[in-house]
């Protein structure tokens, strides 16, 4: 006979009130690693999206994300012509705020030349960039529709593709622009403080970029191509490998940290709202305890009845948690990526709390004295 | 006649020393099968350690004690499973009844034959005939809480006797009940020991069930009352 179903049963508003509690803890804490694992995602989508072997920057700098990096756009023909390149391509990155219909959208702005290196990956609805100019690429995440005009800077851009998912690493919609616009955009100064500059001396350049990008071609190393780089270019050079853990390391790591702390907080407060919960259960029944150890039940239905009660308790509040959460991660700010690895650890994780949390309860149930039972 | 509980220089203390306090001080008693016994006596008289001694609940400090014919006790346990010796040889019954609320009347019942690894069929059957038995057939499937105090005390019964115990110890099982109910009680009680030949040995202050008495024996000061075998009624 299971008796902790049926006392689950006996008091079931109680006990699916203490699970509805437990599940948002739970959906919270795997909310935390979910935004979590958007952050790594994110982070490396940008990095990834080129698709290159090889981030050619600012000779001593580690651009061009975790440093700022800037170099002549014709270091692009340097690097195509080395043995082992099989392409190359340009490109530029810069925050901006684009002003669409009053509305104001914080975009990641990448510039590219069509046709090489560099571009989004896949449109998802609308066209690549076609023209020279005037022309721009966003992300659906930017709820900026397709055949929509936006400003920005002094220039006005019509949206000709959408992208899906892709964001920075502090969740802005990436926007693609042809590497001119975006020179203008990152390196022209407005009228006034252009002729400002030119009195001085200083004609500028905005024929810069923020980096090279590379792919090599078959059997090449990156490795050796970029201490080549470094040695003999008066570059920086770093690998694909080297740039997404420089990116994990210096611009995620501290989120990692800020997350992994909040959510171990979580799961302890879990623990001990699990525990308490589990024990107060436990109290609730002591007379019953005693009266069950004194018709002879042996320790092992005891401790049954206490864990099997934890164990419904966190199940169920888990459960909960995780439908919920799956049912409202694309609602969130940032992207949610629950992976059903981190599932099944959190559950693990939970299933070993709810044991341990409920061994406060049996450790009292077991010494419960069946005389209690006896006498009023 | 067939001895079911034969105590010989029982006796429990608390403490050593200057604080030492016998509870019992080695007392002989022997209760038959098929006889209803009263424990009398004032409070703190040693009447609900004698009965946790014969449950086998606490261990008595010195003496002999031998359970529907086994030795159980000899100076120390003779048995590990003292649980189990509970749950085959002795039935509990209880001031309050202590019904397990989160079961039903029948599952109140069924729970002591599945510890003792019965079926469930089996159990269910047993449990059904011992509630016909005592006339709360039709309260089967509710709740503890749903009962009047007479009829959950007939339930409690009915598992107390749901393992065919020979021993049954049952602490003020009439304290809550009115004089009508007490008598009804007490008389299921003479009636359990009469046909399944058992010992009933009950505990109370209840003047109103002395006359339902096989024997009844006295307690004071740990010692039984009028000599080693107790007063015995006629």
């Amino acid at each position: 006979m299971n008796l902790a179903l049926r006392d689950i049963r006996h008091r079931l508003g109680r006990f699916v009130l203490t699970c509805v509690g437990l599940a948002l803890l739970l959906g919270v804490v795997l909310s935390m690693i979910g935004i979590y694992r958007g952050l790594v995602d994110d982070a490396l989508l940008l990095v990834r999206a080129p698709a290159a072997d090889l981030w050619v920057v600012e000779a001593g700098t580690l651009g061009p994300f975790a440093e700022s990096s800037r170099i002549p756009k014709d270091a692009r023909e340097t690097v195509a012509r080395l043995e082992g390149v099989a392409e190359a391509g340009v490109l530029t990155f810069q925050t901006a705020e684009a002003d669409h219909d009053g509305r104001k959208a914080r975009l990641y702005v990448v510039g590219y030349e069509p046709g090489r290196l560099g571009g989004p990956a896949a449109v998802a609805e609308g066209r690549p960039i076609a023209r020279a100019h005037y022309e721009i690429v966003v992300d659906r995440r930017a709820g900026i529709p397709l055949g929509a005009r936006l400003r920005l800077g002094s220039e006005t851009f019509t949206v000709v593709g959408r992208t899906a998912g892709q964001v920075d690493s502090g969740g802005n919609p990436l926007a693609y622009l042809t590497l001119k616009d975006a020179q203008e955009l990152q390196f022209e100064l407005d009228g006034a403080a252009a002729r400002n500059q030119a009195l001085r001396g200083d004609a500028g350049s905005v024929n810069q970029v923020n980096a090279v990008v590379a792919r090599l071609a078959p059997g090449a190393s990156p490795d050796r191509l970029a201490e080549g780089i470094r040695r003999w270019k008066h570059l920086g050079a770093l690998t694909q490998d080297g740039q997404e853990a420089l990116l994990l390391t210096s611009v995620v790591q501290k989120a990692r940290r800020q997350i992994g702390l909040f959510t171990a907080t979580l799961l302890a407060v879990s623990a001990v709202v699990i525990a308490l919960i589990v024990y107060t259960m436990t109290m609730d029944k002591m007379r019953e305890i005693a009266t069950l150890k004194l018709i002879g039940a042996p320790d092992r239905a005891i401790v049954g009845l206490i864990v099997q009660q934890a164990l419904a308790l966190g199940g169920i509040g888990f459960t909960l948690g995780a439908a919920l959460i799956a049912l409202a991660a694309d609602h969130f700010p940032r992207r949610v990526i629950i992976l059903p690895a981190d599932t099944l650890a959190l559950g693990a994780v939970v299933a070993v709390v709810c044991v341990a949390a409920s061994l406060m309860g049996v450790r009292y149930a077991l010494r419960v004295d069946p005389a209690q039972a006896l006498g009023g | 006649m067939e001895a079911l509980v034969e105590l010989r220089g029982l006796a429990k203390h608390y403490g050593d020393g200057a604080t030492r306090v016998d509870a019992l001080r080695g007392l002989d008693l022997d209760i038959h099968a098929g006889r209803v016994v009263g424990l009398l006596g004032p409070s703190g008289s040693g009447k609900s350690t004698l009965l946790n001694l014969i449950g086998a609940i606490v261990e008595p400090s010195a003496g002999w004690m031998r359970l529907d014919g086994e030795v159980v006790y000899d100076g120390g346990w003779r048995r590990t499973d003292l649980r189990r010796l509970r749950l085959e040889k002795i039935g509990f019954i209880f001031q309050f009844h202590n019904l397990i609320p989160f079961l039903s009347v029948s599952e109140n019942i069924e729970v002591v034959l599945d510890l003792a690894g019965r079926g469930r069929a089996d159990a269910r059957a047993r449990a059904r005939e011992l509630l016909d038995y005592l006339e709360v057939g039709e309260h089967a499937g509710r709740r503890p809480s749903q009962l009047s105090g007479g009829q959950a005390q007939r339930v409690a019964i009915a598992r107390a006797l749901a393992n065919r115990p020979r021993i049954i110890l049952a602490d003020e099982p009439t304290a809550a009940l009115d004089s009508q109910r007490a008598g009804i009680v007490m008389d299921l009680l003479r009636k359990v020991a009469a046909e399944q030949r058992a010992a009933v040995i009950v505990v109370t202050h209840d003047e109103k069930i002395f006359d339902r008495f096989d024997e009844m024996h006295v307690l004071r000061d740990g010692s039984l009352d009028g000599g080693a075998a107790g007063e015995a009624m006629p």
